[in-house]
Parts: C-alpha cells; structure tokens; sequence
C-alpha cells in the first residue's frame, strides 16, 4: 500500500522538477499577492498586524488552487490516468501519492516562504511561528479537497475559474481556522485549539478526499 | 390500475413526464392556497410584534425561503445519492431541476434578511453564522450549476455533479460550525435572532407561507424537470411521439 | 379580526414600509417570473426539438414504416 503511495509521489515529484517554473511562479504569485495588500490599505502596523493572518491565508488559498488543473490534466492527456484507473491496485491510493506530491511542491514552500511575508506585516516571532505552523497543518487539507476539484472538472473547457467555483467555498474551514490559530496568537489567547482542529480537518480530507477524487476521476473518464 | 405498483416504472421518463404534467397545475394550485391562507393571516391577522414592530413581518417570507434553500439542497443530495447508487436517469435530471429554485431561495433569503437587518440591526450585513452560512450556500448551489452546465455529456454531468452534491452536503455542517465558532470569536455582542414566543397566528402564518413554498419549488422543479427530459430523451420513441402529437 | 385600521396603516407597516414591501415585492416578483421563464423555456424547447424531428425525417428514407423506425429509435 505505502510502495504504491510513494511510487506515485517520487513520480509526480520527478515530473515536478522538470518544470519548477510552474512551482516557482505559484510560489511568487503568493508573495507578490501578499505584498501588494500593504500598498492598498497603508502601512500603519497595528492595522497590517491585524490583517496579515487573514491576507496571508488568503493567498495562500489562491496560490495551491493555481496549480491544481494541471494536478490531473497532464496524465490525462498523454494517457497515463486511465492507465492508472485500470490498474489492480485501488485509484484512492494512486491520488493520495498525488495529493501528497501536490502539496510537497504547492503548500510546503507557501509555509517556508509565510514567515518571510509575516515579517513584513510586523508580526511577533510567536504569531511567525503558529503562522508556519498552520500553513503546514493546513495546506494538506486544501490539496486533497482541490483534488476533488481538479477530478470533477477534468478536461472541461474554462476548467480553472471552474475549480476556484467549486473548491473556495469548501475551503472556508480551513481558512477560518488557519487565520483563527494566527489571529488568537496576535492576541494572546493561543492558537492551540485553532491548530488542532486544523489538524483534524487535514487528517480527514487527507483521507476521504482521495476516494471521492478517485470515483470523480471514474465518473470524467468512463 | 392494473399492473402492480413498481417503482421502476414512475421513475422512466415515459412514465414521469405526463404524469408530472397532471402533477404540476395541483401543486400551484395548492401553493396559491396556502400563500393566500399564510398572506391573509402573517399581513393582516397577526399582531405585531412588541419588540420588532411591523418589521418582523418580513420573516413570513425570509423563514421559508431559508428553510427552502437548505431543504432543496438536501433533497438534491438525497437524489444525487439514489443517482449514484442506483444508475436511475431520473435523479440527475431532478437535481438539475431543482438547483436554480434552490439557488433564487438562498437569494431570497438572503435579501429579506438584508432588508430584516437595516431596521433590527442598524446594517444591511452582518457576518452572522447564519447569514454566512446561507451565502456559502448559495456559493454551492452556483458551483454545481457551473459544473453541470460546463459538462456536455449528460450522464458525466449528472454524476459528477451528484458527487459535488454529497461532498457539498457532508461539509455543510463542517462549514456551519466553523463559522459559527468564527463568529462567536469575532463579535464581542452577537446578535440574537431566537423569536421570543410567537404568538399563534404568527406561527401559523409562517407554517402556511413555507408550505406556500415549498408546493411552489416542486411546482417550478417539475416544469423544469420535465423541459430537461424531453431535450434529453428527444431521440426516444415517448418523446417522438410527444412531439409529433402535440400540435404541428 | 382584521389587525389594521386603514389602508394607509397597512402600507405604512409602522415606518418599515419600505423593508417589509421590498421583502415582500422582491419575492413576489422572483415567484412570478421564475414560471414564466421556465415555461417559455419549455416551450421554446418543445419547438425546436419539433423543428429537429422534422428536419430528420425529411433527411430519413421515406420508404421505411414508422413500426421500423420505432425500433430503430429504441
């Protein structure tokens, strides 16, 4: 089960490498839109500080939807996904490697570059903290709900405006508790509730949403 | 009737469509009924309100019109389910009839409770839980219109957008709850909107108005339903025959 | 039986006029246009789909009875 697992990320990952422009520019997506937030509202601190849990997840929610059309789109094409649904083993497993490949190249680098960003919206080195931390916790989440978003819009004419309709309403939780475990910590009542069940709702859609992106991927290829 | 009844046989198009159509005049029938019986006692019986004034009579349309949207959006659901489980044509197709219905009532909803805020409130918006909740609901009903409009192929259209359904329905509650816990953070006062004992006719008033409702969402569904099968079947004998009977 | 004394008093709905009929009117109007369109939708349907079976036809051998092209249909 977890050969199948890695086999698919080490691909995924491989295939990744040969176009780190894609990652790359997700990744400057995500602090040029974090950055232009300062010059719309003024540069006062205590504002920023307020807002910055709230941009930051913001964009970061943008920045991972960037890249999800292409998380099925490129296998599909040259065949390789209906390879894979043909295949003895079960499709769920084949999109968890997929959805963990997926965030290795999207979310993991938002949460290394987050505490960079933080520091210029004047946040404490706590707040700094709990901010990676969360992006780290959450951003698993939002790669396994896009993928249901990618697999259901597979193939589709005006497929990436699609997935943000369909993705960003379920993103909310993630948003809502992302941002709370910052904001908590910028006034000092602890993002410790905030960050646990940020981790639940990642371990739940880490595990479910595989399954329902598979019988989605079922349903756009039959 | 002779044949026994079969479940089966209501749910084929050629048995549906001119059964729906006998159906429909009697569902508006009974939504004029109850609108009329729910109007004359929510606007002209019911006394006002003592804390709310004349206002609170805007809840005789903005309650139903909530409960509609969340109920349309589990009965599509519970379609979307029978769809998938079962293969039956029937499901994707009354989903797709109900979701613009769904969709105006989240409208609905929400712009009563807009024009229900300004007076009670002081604003049109408040970022209560319910009001957000029913504004993501209405998020929802927009992307499964989008998703099922983008895909050509029928069959593909009504079962991915069955699957939206059901992963949309598991996180409803989830959604609620984190706003409702985000808002409980965020505002110092929150705002309570649980109606102290309603007098009776009120009650009464509001009961008949989402009756009103809802034979009025079944009546709208049904039309729809029935313009869907016929585009979709149009190649079946039923259908031929329809069409070639039905006035030149 | 009746709670209002005059017209003007039901109208006015004790100065939320405008937030009680603008509920009200909104949602009047919404339920009376939604039928209408999807009514003429269907209708709209109904005549194109006509046009289309006509045109087939035209296109269809007419030597064939209409018992076979009833099987060929299903």
């Amino acid at each position: 089960m977890f050969r199948i697992i890695t086999a698919v990320i080490g691909r995924d990952l491989r295939l990744a490498m040969r176009r780190q422009a894609d990652i790359v520019s997700a990744l400057f997506f995500f602090v040029i839109v974090v950055s232009l937030f300062p010059l719309g509202i003024g540069p006062e601190p205590d504002l920023l500080r307020k807002l910055a849990p709230g941009v930051l997840w913001v964009a970061a929610l943008l920045a991972t939807m960037l890249s999800l059309p292409r998380l099925f789109a490129d296998d599909h094409r040259d065949g390789t996904l209906e390879q894979l649904a043909l295949a003895p083993h079960p499709l769920g497993l084949v999109v968890t490697g997929k959805v963990i490949a997926h965030w290795l190249v999207s979310g993991l680098p938002l949460a290394l570059v987050a505490p960079v960003l933080g520091i210029q919206f004047d946040l404490s080195a706590d707040a700094l903290l709990v901010l990676t931390g969360a992006i780290l916790l959450g951003t698993p989440a939002l790669s396994g709900i896009g993928a249901i978003g990618a697999a259901l819009t597979l193939g589709l004419r005006g497929g990436g405006v699609l997935v943000s309709l369909l993705v960003l309403p379920l993103y909310i939780p993630v948003l809502i508790f992302g941002a709370g475990a910052v904001d908590a910590t910028v006034t000092g009542l602890g993002g410790e509730g905030h960050l646990s069940l940020l981790a639940a709702i990642t371990f739940a859609s880490v595990g479910f949403a595989p399954w329902a992106s598979a019988a989605a991927l079922k349903i756009a290829l039959e | 009737m002779k044949d026994r009844f079969n479940l089966y046989r209501f749910a084929s198009p050629a048995t549906f469509y001119p059964l729906a159509g006998k159906m429909i005049p009697w569902f508006v029938a009974l939504a004029v009924v109850f609108g009329l019986a729910g109007l004359y006692l929510g606007m002209l019986v019911a006394p006002t309100d003592f804390q709310q004034g004349e206002g609170y009579r805007i809840i005789f349309i903005h309650v139903p019109a909530s409960w509609m949207s969340m109920f349309i959006y589990l009965v599509m659901a519970f379609w979307a389910a029978i769809g998938l489980a079962f293969n039956t044509r029937l499901s994707g197709m009354m989903a797709q009839a109900l979701a613009p219905t769904g969709a105006l009532m989240a409208f609905l909803s929400l712009w009563t409770g807009a024009l229900w805020g300004k007076p009670m409130w002081g604003t049109w918006w408040v970022w209560d839980a319910r009001l957000t909740s029913e504004l993501i609901l209405l998020f929802l009903y927009i992307g499964y219109m989008a998703l099922t409009a983008a895909i050509d192929d029928q069959r593909r259209a009504d079962k991915a957008g069955g699957l939206l359904l059901l992963v949309g329905v598991v996180n409803i509650p989830i959604i609620y709850f984190s706003v409702k816990w985000w808002n409980t953070l965020h505002q110092g006062s929150s705002v309570n909107l649980t109606k102290s004992s309603m007098a009776e006719t009120m009650l009464w008033g509001m009961l008949l108005m989402a009756l009103c409702f809802w034979m009025y969402s079944i009546a709208v569904a049904l039309m729809r339903a029935r313009t869907i099968m016929l585009e979709r079947e149009r190649h079946t004998d039923w259908a031929k025959a329809l069409l070639a009977g039905e006035g030149a | 039986m009746i709670y209002w004394n005059s017209l003007g008093d039901f109208l006015a709905m004790g100065g939320y006029g405008h937030y009680v009929w603008g509920s009200f009117g909104l949602t009047a109007l919404i339920m009376a246009i939604e039928p209408v369109v999807v009514a003429r939708h269907q209708r709209a349907t109904i005549l194109r789909l006509k046009r289309q079976m006509r045109a087939e036809s035209r296109t269809e051998s007419p030597t064939r009875s209409p018992a076979e092209q009833r099987n060929t249909a299903a």
